[in-house]
């Protein structure tokens, strides 16, 4: 592509500027690239020399008062589910809210749903049902993965705000909600069942843009 | 994104994806990094709470971020499932460094900052950009911008 001037970065997609809370790296990695300006000539391409530092992949910690295990996901009946889902959501609560009154932002918002709804608006769909879409001009399936995604961000900054846990890394994140959460098995289902819709885009949804790709390969369902 | 450190299914995925070609390419010099007014353009799906989210739309390109932004004022709505939102989560600076390039100002390192960012919607080809960010370039002049950041995401 040859563009003007570009600096390589080292890091996974989603952080260009590397790990969050690093301000340190994230002032050399700015530097680095706004320094290209002053260049006589080009097109270049840099690399940044630096790699992220390491994030610990310690053991999620336990969510209080539910005692959340792959033993104790497995045994739900189905029919048990979304009070499960609903219960799990409302444990993670205390969390939620500490970690936005403390960071002042969150990033939760998108679908329009508020957290407690969302169980029921995901089980809506798996039992087939048309629920009231929350953002009207907008495709209801995009309702849906908003939903997910504001989801699995009330869980992720309420984790990340647990003793400990602060750096933790994004795979061992995404391990914990897909493996050890009602949520993330609700999800993988609700996937299953959308991927073979027959409409287009909600078949495209469920293929790929519900499950990450990896998760998906790994529990066998892509 | 080091390609080692992701599965072999991932990188196959992402070897396949074509970068376009340019018959030219251009280069301009400007003024020192302290006299650089600039814009930060990302892809990373943002956009105000209030404003709509990105759609696969054919004609749905870039949501305008205000200058004066603050951290909880931005949400995203990235469509891709496999791309990391827990940085974001923790730290808008991982994606958007409003923060760090206000740091930068306040110190004169650059010399300001716009009165307009851009976010633009990754669910296009690049070719399909050609207008709308024709019209971008145009805004950004008015705004005085000499340095745009482009933050893929």
């Amino acid at each position: 592509m040859k563009p003007p001037r570009a600096l390589w970065v080292p890091f996974e997609f989603g952080r260009p500027l590397g790990p969050p809370n690093n301000a340190p790296l994230q002032r050399k990695v700015l530097l680095a690239a706004l320094n290209l300006l002053e260049a006589p000539g080009g097109p270049l391409l840099e690399d940044f020399p630096e790699d992220a530092p390491e994030s610990p992949n310690r053991n999620m910690a336990p969510i209080p008062p539910a005692a959340f295990s792959r033993n104790f996901i497995s045994s739900i009946k189905a029919v048990q589910m979304p009070e499960a889902l609903r219960n799990e959501i409302a444990a993670m609560r205390p969390w939620y809210d500490t970690a936005v009154a403390q960071r002042k932002r969150t990033t939760v918002g998108v679908s329009d749903i508020a957290p407690d709804a969302i169980a029921d608006f995901i089980h809506s769909f798996i039992k087939g049902e048309h629920p009231e879409n929350p953002r009207k001009g907008l495709p209801i399936i995009y309702s849906l993965k908003f939903a997910i995604e504001d989801l699995k961000a009330y869980y992720f900054e309420g984790i990340t705000f647990q003793a400990g846990q602060e750096e933790v890394s994004s795979k061992a994140l995404e391990n914990w909600f897909w493996d050890e959460t009602i949520a993330g098995k609700v999800i993988f289902d609700l996937k299953k069942i959308l991927q073979t819709d027959p409409d287009k885009l909600t078949g495209m949804f469920g293929s790929y843009f519900i499950v990450p790709g990896e998760i998906a390969r790994r529990k066998g369902s892509l | 994104m080091r390609l080692e450190k992701i599965s072999e299914a991932e990188r196959k995925i992402l070897m396949s994806f074509k970068c376009p070609e340019f018959e030219t390419h251009p280069w301009a010099t400007g003024p020192s990094l302290n006299k650089r007014r600039i814009s930060v353009i990302t892809t990373a799906g943002l956009h105000g709470r209030d404003d709509r989210p990105f759609q696969m739309d054919p004609k749905d390109f870039y949501r305008t971020i205000p200058g004066n932004v603050q951290a909880n004022d931005l949400i995203m709505s990235h469509l891709a499932a496999s791309f990391d939102r827990t940085g974001f989560q923790r730290d808008w600076n991982v994606v958007f460094p409003l923060d760090r390039l206000r740091e930068l100002q306040v110190e004169k390192t650059i010399g300001g900052l716009a009165d307009y960012h851009y976010s633009f919607n990754s669910a296009h080809e690049p070719a399909e950009f050609k207008e709308a960010a024709s019209q971008v370039a145009d805004l950004l002049e008015k705004d005085g911008v000499n340095a745009v950041l482009l933050l893929p995401a």
